[in-house]
């Protein structure tokens, strides 16, 4: 009896605790939101309405017009894109054949080959900008967006989630289409690339995220304004504003610079969460 | 030698005679090799003259007195290392990312195991939880330095409004504080994922027979969940360590290492010293020592984690 009535109380306890600890969780989710709604609010507002903290008025499209007429976020636009994209196409092919050769291959010299592709994980080209900078120089490929991508069309950690999703296909597979006379490209081509095509998404929403949000290696790189990135753009676009008034222009380029990442993220958040988790490579 | 039939010019010539005498598996070991290193070849140009070049680059370099005060570079030994330790502005730096490093490492670890403890548990809103927390981590740093310049910014900013003459990025003693915060927001996110993927991995069976035995949450936590979890723990500080190294966009738009040399870091002064001071190698010696601490980081994750997998 006594007993029974103990553990009444317990639980009652507990659930007030809970609800405490819950509804403390739910409102710390609220708050940690605050600084994008904030920004948001204030791209989507009129710039003398922004300043008053609680005015509420309708959103107007007219501070991403005027943006656009004073820095050329178009060109932008095109240019990240592209940087993105290359990026990618060369980086799919590379870690595609790596990542075969050290998922199925014996050869000499493995492990030395990949012990020296783990420094790249955490010695990345970012870290390295004065000696990339000065060979850069040196090839001629100073200012050019060619030189901004070529440190990272070799990735470590697109070679070893390669590596490690190839393992996990049945070498069956590859044992029946040798017999069938298959070479060596035409198998990687229509038997791997097809199963591996959750390794390549995942590893596509890493790698394109990172070039996109790229700042510091391309800021040392790029000097000409029609070759900038979206960050670049921004980050410039942003210095040239000093007073108040003018956050509704730089909240609007802002917003302008992360809509296409965070709708795709609203979007596909299950993929990119995933995608993201599965980077840890134990 | 040359005469005679095949076995006979064979057996007169050395290599041929050691190629015959390799068997079937050694000649196919060379083969596979040789369409390894293929596949991997551009690969491992890119790293080798993006990754280990740059590395070994760095080291020769830091070396030489290289600036804009010598016209070709002259070898002065460790001279360079021994400037940086009278340097303030290095020691400054080298502190700050001391310093940032032990504030959001832990902070950031311990929100993300609430978080992803609530975002595992929550049956209402799940997903949007998700979207709040881990939304930073794909926003652009430059971005999120605009908005947190825009929250920090007295009078007009989101804190300005309470509190309109606090100056939080303009004075020393607040700065850094200020920039840890943001850091601590952009980054708990991430980790919180790495935790939801450990939690998820443990066996509902365990907190069942916790709970019959009458154990309450904060003991399920103590002696089930954080135990288990360590591999995560130890995997997302290393990054969380790194990161606190390599993260510096926000200075470019905020402080620019300032007030006075409060918020440098590292990285940041590399690129001061090396792109507006054009010193060569004062910044190849920074960045040799930049590299040292993230090798060294990554050796003890390497040793450390070893060890567990092996106890767990």
């Amino acid at each position: 009896m006594g007993h029974s009535w103990g553990s009444d109380r317990t639980r009652k306890k507990l659930n007030l605790a809970s609800i405490l600890v819950y509804g403390f969780m739910y409102i710390f989710a609220i708050v940690y939101m605050i600084p994008l709604i904030w920004m948001v609010r204030t791209a989507l507002i009129a710039p003398d309405k922004a300043i008053d903290l609680f005015s509420i008025s309708w959103p107007t499209l007219g501070n991403f017009k005027r943006i656009l007429l004073a820095a050329p976020f178009g060109q932008y636009y095109i240019n990240t894109i592209m940087m993105v994209f290359g990026t990618l196409a060369v980086q799919f092919v590379l870690i595609t054949m790596a990542g075969y050769a050290f998922a199925r291959l014996n050869f000499w010299g493995k492990n030395l080959l990949f012990l020296l592709f783990l420094t790249q994980l955490m010695i990345t080209p970012d870290v390295l900008i004065m000696p990339n900078y000065s060979f850069m120089g040196q090839l001629g490929l100073v200012d050019t967006k060619l030189g901004v991508i070529l440190p990272f069309f070799a990735s470590a950690l697109g070679i070893f989630l390669m590596r490690q999703t190839i393992k996990t296909i049945p070498y069956e597979l590859e044992e029946a289409a040798k017999m069938d006379g298959c070479s060596l490209p035409r198998m990687l081509v229509q038997i791997y690339v097809p199963l591996l095509k959750p390794v390549y998404i995942a590893f596509g929403l890493i790698s394109s995220s990172y070039q996109w949000n790229n700042f510091l290696w391309p800021l040392v790189m790029i000097n000409s304004v029609e070759k900038r990135p979206l960050t670049l753009g921004l980050a410039i676009f942003a210095m040239s504003y000093e007073t108040g008034a003018q956050w509704s222009d730089v909240t609007a380029a802002t917003l302008l610079v992360i809509a296409p990442l965070l709708t795709l993220f609203l979007i596909f958040q299950r993929q990119f969460i995933e995608s993201f988790a599965h980077s840890g490579i134990k | 030698m040359w005469s005679g039939n095949r076995y006979e010019v064979r057996a007169g010539c050395p290599i041929l005679s050691w190629i015959d005498r390799m068997n079937h598996t050694t000649k196919k070991k060379w083969k596979i090799s040789f369409l390894a290193w293929g596949l991997i070849l551009p690969s491992f140009v890119f790293l080798v003259l993006f990754t280990l070049y740059p590395i070994a680059k760095s080291f020769y370099l830091s070396f030489f007195k290289d600036n804009l005060s010598v016209s070709i570079p002259a070898f002065i030994g460790f001279q360079n290392y021994l400037d940086l330790l009278q340097d303030s502005v290095f020691k400054q730096a080298f502190m700050n990312n001391l310093l940032v490093a032990i504030c959001t490492i832990p902070i950031s670890i311990a929100l993300a195991v609430g978080m992803a403890i609530f975002a595992n548990k929550v049956k209402f809103g799940k997903g949007l939880t998700r979207v709040a927390f881990f939304h930073p981590t794909i926003l652009p740093m430059v971005a999120v330095a605009d908005i947190w310049l825009f929250i920090y910014t007295p009078m007009y900013g989101l804190i300005g409004k309470f509190s309109p003459d606090l100056r939080l990025l303009g004075s020393a003693d607040t700065a850094i504080w200020a920039l840890i915060v943001m850091l601590i927001w952009k980054q708990a996110g991430y980790v919180m994922i790495f935790y939801i993927s450990g939690l998820q991995g443990i066996s509902r069976e365990l907190y069942e027979a916790a709970r019959l035995d009458g154990a309450g949450p904060v003991q399920s936590f103590m002696h089930i969940t954080w135990p288990l979890l360590k591999p995560t723990t130890i995997y997302v500080t290393v990054i969380t360590l790194t990161n606190a190294y390599k993260i510096v966009d926000h200075l470019y738009i905020m402080t620019k290492g300032g007030p006075g040399n409060a918020t440098n870091m590292l990285l940041f002064y590399i690129y001061q010293v090396g792109f507006d001071f054009w010193d060569v190698g004062k910044a190849a010696a920074m960045t040799v020592v930049l590299i040292v601490m993230l090798l060294v980081v990554t050796a003890i994750q390497f040793f450390v984690q070893d060890k567990r997998t092996f106890y767990s």
